[in-house]
């Protein structure tokens, strides 16, 4: 009996598993003859395999239960919810007793006339009324062991493996790859030798093997999924609401050890929606929803990344409860509350102990749940995101790596140590010079990217953004050889949605590791996400750049704020770069976001020049208008004593005085605000304490322990230029924000960076559905351009959507097209689209972008009038 | 080298010839004697996997100070604790290359870096005594026992104390 103990649990587990899933089917459709003869086969090989077995409670159970199956089958019994809920009991019934039995190889004592009593009711006609179903305590049914590698029935062979075999196989090709990435590196010292072809050949066959090793941990994410639609149903029941739950996507792969770790996740999300996102039918009518809610599971693949969204059409998050929530438990204060976005506001979920639930029911509502989904997904690499419209549902986006095992790295050094940085982090390398030898205000080209530095700081200007800069040497407080280079290296990565720049002396090539976790005593350095060894055999440890993000104390997660269309986006609760000047003779100190300033600037007092508009410098070919922010008593050259009397004694030229400058750019436009000094740069939490009274500050914040006035960045961009802001009375992004619509990858990449160029805030996305997404999403924009020929819906369907109702019916729309007669031209004007441009004439839509924009802030500006 | 129950000779002599055997094989110990900062040490022969000397140690930054780094031990890495640190004697001079005694705790191999390891020797288990209070307390909080081995005192270290996280220092 012992041998056929633990097939049996594989198999009628499994058997339970389906007839869960099969059953919930039947509910749904009764008359699926299909469903119900595999449901009854399902469950007499049960009570066979029980009878041979001699396990006399659950052949009993199972028999009972067939009864009433065999009474469906028959057509003498309906299957309704109330003969469902019996049989469910029963089967609940079994796998207790199941678990029981793997447990301890006996069948557990226990009674079972109650069930059986019901079922044998049933199959005389009584139905009593449905029985709560019973919630069993902890699924350990499952028995771990076994695994099969394919799940369809019929079709291709399956064996069963056990998982452990499975793992060592991937430690040993692990070892496997490392030996190959040794040799390789051995081989490639001498040259080309009688071993290079052969070794070729291995290298291939070892990535192959890896390959399909890795296949064979991948699990489709259904199998996560295929407790839910039991579950979803029990809270439907439990709670009195109509929910259905759709399951698109169940047949992504991905690996076994993140599956495992998504399970609950996934589950906890999903009783959040059913429990607390979803309204019950009276409500759903009132707000005129359809009477049922839907819970969406959505899986797919995306460039390495698996992305699960979980989404409801319920009630959506309430911000202003959680607003209040968070002031309640003290998590903010209500500056600070006043000056975050809404999807910031939203965030607070995600804190520990918080729950707007006014009721903790069994199922949720205290409070421990997300902030474990965070860390969990976290834990394992992944992001998790969550976007709400009140009234109309929310969404959780979760984007969790492929694998874990073998990732693609960037070996890069510093101060003597090699580290590896995660392929999928890195954005792009910057060669950089040490810039403070180069004269300044000199209009230097772009080509010659140098390392500013203000005070200690280091930072990069990266296409008119200032990328703050991390030094890893000093970071990881290694004093090795702190040779100042005439040329390091700057590794753009990407952490949370904003770059990070980490300053290292050299980049050597990128090569496929095997990520080894850290020892349990180094768990706590952050910086680290693993460990691995290298093709010559030395160890290196694998950088986090999210870890050291935050050990540097540089925001890792800004806000998206792209599609919400939000304002200035000042994070009061996460630390931003913050320039800190002194200007205007003020005792004060002022600050700014590092990231509104494009550029500082150093300019010799003889090169300013003053015109009936004030004072004006040549930069890089243009005019730039200056302004002081304190015309009274304003002093051309005149400089406060910090710091600046080393610079000046520094570059050897102080006899020239010179104006510090900040420089704000957007596009063509450049303004350039005159200061006295610049202090420093900070990271702080920008909280504004006191409004501003005065024109020209938004108030007064705390930063770096000393108060400081805000700027008012938008104030002053006006003063330069009235029409900064083309017009519009918001303190809106200053550039113009374009919507590419292209099915053409190719063709998207080439456009994409041309607009850019000229000065555009672009969003390019693949497809018109895509693009409606979007918009009922939130996104915001000033311009759409659009291909015309495109799979699914073509840009004249798109045009008469958008143009029919929403947010961009009075956006102007600019066609792309390879073809442009006449006929064509008049269809896409009858559909809804402002102009026509041939694909590759870039000028042709550059300057139909500007004439459309500048028609429209005409038509804004007599709107106004 | 390969631990075996004959009788060793040399530094860390054992008093005994445990050559005849008869009643006392079940009371045998065997230990690996290594030397750290002057002081005998001893670790049962069956915690221990390896035995290496003049490794690669490649440091790891902000970790704990008794963690010396990280070596490749046939693919497998191994992280390095280094003995002295740990127990707070003084540092051992650069010119003395530390050897390793690698040990398994916890699913994780550890290396020991220690001064000197000897040769294996077989002790009764009779002859265990308890830390004399003697013994400087560094030592005793890291010792489960002393053997009298030639007129010295042989401390049988602790391992599993050793290695415990939540008593190393924190960076």
């Amino acid at each position: 009996m012992d041998d056929l103990l633990p097939e049996f649990l594989t198999e009628t587990n499994e058997s339970l598993a389906d007839l869960d899933l099969a059953l919930m089917k039947l509910e749904r459709g009764p008359d699926d003859k299909a469903t119900l003869s595999l449901i009854f086969r399902l469950v007499h090989t049960i009570k066979g395999t029980c009878g041979f077995l001699g396990l006399p409670r659950l052949e009993h159970v199972a028999h009972a239960a067939e009864n009433v199956l065999g009474r469906v089958r028959d057509g003498e019994l309906v299957a309704t919810p109330e003969v469902i809920n019996l049989v469910l009991a029963a089967l609940d019934r079994i796998k207790l007793i199941v678990a029981g039995l793997a447990a301890t190889g006996t069948e557990p004592a226990g009674d079972d006339t109650a069930v059986i009593a019901a079922l044998d009711r049933a199959c005389a006609g009584d139905i009593t009324p449905a029985q709560a179903p019973a919630h069993l305590p902890a699924e350990t049914a499952e028995t771990p062991d076994a695994q099969p590698v394919q799940e369809t029935p019929a079709g291709p062979q399956t064996i069963r493996v056990t998982v452990d075999l499975l793992e060592d196989l991937m430690t040993l090709v692990g070892e496997l790859v490392l030996t190959r990435n040794q040799l390789l590196q051995l081989s490639r010292a001498e040259g080309t030798t009688a071993f290079s072809a052969p070794l070729q050949r291995l290298s291939h066959i070892t990535s192959d093997l890896q390959e399909g090793v890795m296949k064979t941990r991948m699990q489709p994410i259904g199998h996560a999924w295929n407790k839910l639609p039991r579950l979803v149903r029990d809270l439907a029941q439990e709670t009195g609401k109509k929910i259905t739950l759709d399951m698109r996507g169940q047949d992504t792969e991905l690996d076994r050890q993140v599956l495992e770790l998504m399970r609950d996740p996934l589950t906890h999300m999903v009783r959040n929606s059913a429990d607390h996102g979803l309204e019950i039918p009276e409500e759903r009518r009132a707000a005129g929803k359809p009477e049922t809610g839907r819970i969406m599971l959505n899986a797919y693949h995306e460039g390495g990344h698996i992305i699960i969204e979980v989404s409801d059409d319920g009630r959506g998050l309430d911000v202003a409860r959680i607003r209040d929530k968070a002031l309640s438990k003290g998590l903010a204060t209500e500056a600070e509350l006043a000056a975050m976005t809404e999807s910031q506001i939203r965030a607070f979920i995600f804190r520990a102990g918080f729950s707007t639930a006014a009721a903790v029911t069994a199922i949720s509502g205290r409070g421990v749940g997300m902030d474990v989904v965070r860390s969990n997904i976290e834990r394992i690499g992944g992001t998790i995101e969550l976007t709400s419209t009140f009234g109309a549902g929310s969404c959780f986006t979760v984007k969790i790596p492929l694998t874990l095992a073998i990732v693609s790295a960037l070996i890069v050094s510093a101060a003597g140590e090699r580290f590896a940085i995660p392929q999928i982090s890195v954005m792009e390398l910057v060669r950089v010079g040490h810039g403070n030898d180069a004269k300044p205000g000199s209009g230097q080209s772009a080509a010659c990217m140098a390392i500013e530095h203000i005070g200690e700081t280091p930072v990069l200007r990266l296409r008119d953004r200032l990328l703050p800069l991390i030094s890893l040497g000093p970071l990881l407080r290694m004093d090795g050889t702190q040779a100042k280079a005439a040329s390091t290296t700057v590794v753009v990565t990407s952490v949370g949605s904003g770059l990070l720049g980490l300053v290292v002396d050299e980049v050597f090539d990128t090569e496929e590791i095997v990520v080894k976790p850290v020892a349990p005593i180094l768990r706590h350095v952050t910086m680290f996400s693993g460990n691995t060894i290298l093709g010559d055999g030395s160890v290196i440890m694998i950088l986090d750049p999210n870890g050291v993000a935050r050990s540097a104390g540089v925001s890792s997660r800004s806000s998206a704020a792209s599609n919400e269309g939000e304002t200035q986006s000042f994070q009061s609760d996460e630390r931003v770069a913050l320039l800190l000047f002194r200007a205007g003779n003020e005792a004060t100190p002022l600050a700014v976001p590092l990231s509104l300033v494009a550029r500082l600037e150093d300019v010799a007092v003889s090169k300013i020049e003053t015109s009936a508009n004030g004072y004006v410098t040549q930069y890089r070919g243009r005019l730039m208008p200056l302004i002081a922010m304190n015309e009274a008593g304003f002093q051309l050259g005149r400089r406060m004593s910090e710091g600046d009397a080393e610079t000046a004694q520094g570059n050897g030229a102080a006899a020239e005085p010179t104006q510090p400058i900040l420089v704000f750019a957007d596009g063509d436009r450049c303004m350039g605000l005159m200061v006295d000094a610049i202090v420093d740069i900070v990271h702080d939490r920008l909280r504004i304490e006191i409004g501003g009274a005065r024109r020209g500050l938004l108030g007064t914040a705390i930063i770096a322990g000393q108060a400081a006035d805000v700027l008012d960045t938008s104030h002053w961009l006006t003063v330069a230029w009235r029409d900064w802001f083309g017009g519009e009375q918001t303190a809106s992004k200053a550039r113009q924000r374009v919507l590419v619509v292209e099915d053409s990858d190719f063709f998207r990449q080439l456009l994409v960076p041309t607009l850019s160029a000229a000065g555009y805030d672009v969003t390019s996305v693949g497809s018109a559905t895509e693009a409606l997404k979007m918009r009922d999403a939130g996104l915001r924009v000033d311009v759409i351009v659009s291909d015309i020929e495109m799979p699914d819906m073509d840009g004249l369907g798109f045009a008469r959507i958008v143009r029919e109702s929403g947010p961009w019916a009075e956006l102007p729309m600019i066609a792309l097209t390879s073809r442009g007669s006449p006929e064509q031209i008049e269809r896409g004007r009858e559909a809804g689209f402002t102009d026509y441009v041939q694909k590759m004439q870039r000028e042709a839509l550059i300057e139909s972008l500007r004439q459309c924009l500048d028609a429209r802030t005409g038509q804004l500006d007599h709107a106004f009038a | 080298m390969q631990p075996n129950t004959s009788s060793p000779h040399g530094h860390g002599q054992s008093e005994r010839d445990k050559g005849a055997a008869g009643a006392e094989d079940a009371d045998i110990r065997t230990y690996v004697t290594l030397m750290l900062a002057d002081q005998l040490c001893g670790i049962p022969v069956l915690l221990v996997r390896d035995v290496l000397a003049g490794q690669q140690i490649a440091r790891i930054p902000l970790a704990p100070p008794e963690v010396a780094g990280n070596l490749n031990l046939r693919g497998r890495i191994v992280t390095a604790i280094d003995l002295r640190q740990r127990l707070h004697l003084p540092p051992r001079s650069a010119a003395n290359k530390p050897m390793s005694v690698v040990a398994e705790h916890g699913c994780e191999l550890y290396a020991l870096l220690v001064d000197q390891v000897s040769e294996v020797v077989s002790l009764r288990a009779t002859d265990m005594e308890r830390n004399p209070p003697t013994l400087p307390p560094i030592w005793a909080e890291h010792s489960v026992g002393i053997y009298r081995v030639s007129e010295r005192l042989m401390v049988v270290l602790d391992v599993e104390r050793l290695l415990k996280l939540e008593l190393m220092m924190a960076a």
